[in-house]
């Protein structure tokens, strides 16, 4: 699918939703001999875990993380049946381990720093324009992926982070607009500017990124 | 169109600017609009590679807003080059490339007098780069 995740921020940096495409788990499994030839280190986070930081190879890319040790689960820096991961890496007879790695998905925390270090970045790329009265960052691109942001006249913005090849990103933003006018600002439940919690919004939000390409 | 030229090196040193034609005057003085310039891009970058879900490798190539396009190019030797172009300028990859090439190689690496890590303050540097922007296709 084209659209990878959206992200909707309200008009003080908060992030008020966020939706994401149900991806194809992205893991590797390999076999390793004495010594481990690639470079691991912990990633901070409320969850600690062990991340590939360098040394590419086989599809095992860097910031790829430890999903798993000879097929016993990790738990942030621990397995399941209680080693340290770190201590069983280091000792050799414990080769040739298997270990499978795996991209993880953003935690909450990393996407409300996203939203909140965005909408300032928003705002200084407004400042820094050579021309007068430029506006905010409409589309970032990069080898990867594209990202889209919509900002209302209310102050609200609505991002998409969308595959390069996608087009219509903005037309679908603008109707991701227009649902939340009706699903979400009209919802009696619903507080001004916090999280977005209505089924309705769920559901056509998932109608309006599926139906995309027909737009 | 081109607006103007920033180029940083990785340890956040403001080494070179040039500016063709800029209607908005910075609201700040040099040094302070490097700053803000440099940490823009470094966020950026980092952003950039925590979103991407496929690979963190890639970093960004250019942003735009309805007024100019911002596009940044990085040497592995850890150089920042930002070109500010209007919204339809194309192929400024290729010219920040050839820029590196062709003008930043020929008169500051090879140029004795220019220290690493130091702003750049080669009269002949900034006259080469003017020209250099003045022949793109993307210039007018």
């Amino acid at each position: 699918m084209g659209i990878q995740s959206i992200y909707i921020v309200n008009k003080s940096g908060g992030l008020i939703y966020h939706w994401d495409a149900p991806l194809a788990v992205l893991e590797v499994e390999k076999t390793f001999r004495y010594p481990l030839d690639i470079q691991l280190a912990i990633k901070r986070d409320v969850i600690h875990r062990w991340r590939v930081t360098f040394g590419e190879r086989d599809g095992i890319k860097v910031g790829y993380t430890i999903l798993a040790i000879n097929g016993i689960p990790a738990e942030g820096l621990k397995l399941q049946d209680g080693r340290e991961i770190g201590d069983v890496l280091e000792k050799q007879e414990n080769y040739p381990i298997n270990i499978k790695f795996g991209k993880i998905r953003p935690s909450l925390n990393e996407r409300m720093f996203f939203a909140s270090t965005f909408h300032s970045l928003f705002a200084i790329a407004s400042q820094l324009s050579p021309e007068p009265k430029s506006s905010g960052i409409e589309v970032l691109e990069t080898d990867t992926f594209k990202l889209y942001c919509y900002q209302t006249v209310t102050g609200i913005k609505f991002m998409a982070v969308a595959d390069p090849r996608q087009s219509n990103v903005d037309a679908l933003l603008r109707k991701i607009f227009e649902i939340y006018a009706d699903y979400g600002l009209k919802n009696p439940f619903y507080a001004l500017e916090q999280p977005i919690r209505c089924e309705l919004f769920d559901i056509h939000l998932q109608q309006a990124v599926e139906g995309i390409d027909r737009m | 169109m081109i607006f103007n030229i920033y180029i940083f090196d990785n340890h956040g040193t403001f080494l070179f600017y040039s500016e063709y034609k800029r209607l908005k005057k910075a609201d700040m003085s040099y040094s302070e609009e490097g700053k803000l310039m440099y940490g823009l891009l470094y966020s950026l970058k980092s952003m950039c590679q925590k979103l991407s879900l496929t690979d963190s490798s890639g970093t960004f190539n250019c942003y735009r807003t309805n007024k100019y396009k911002l596009n940044y190019f990085e040497t592995p030797s850890g150089l920042w080059f930002v070109i500010n172009t209007d919204v339809n300028a194309i192929g400024m990859r290729e010219l920040i490339q050839q820029l590196y090439q062709q003008v930043y190689v020929e008169y500051v690496v090879k140029n004795p007098e220019c220290e690493r890590g130091k702003p750049v303050e080669s009269a002949l540097f900034k006259q080469e780069v003017d020209e250099f922007l003045r022949r793109a296709p993307q210039f007018r």
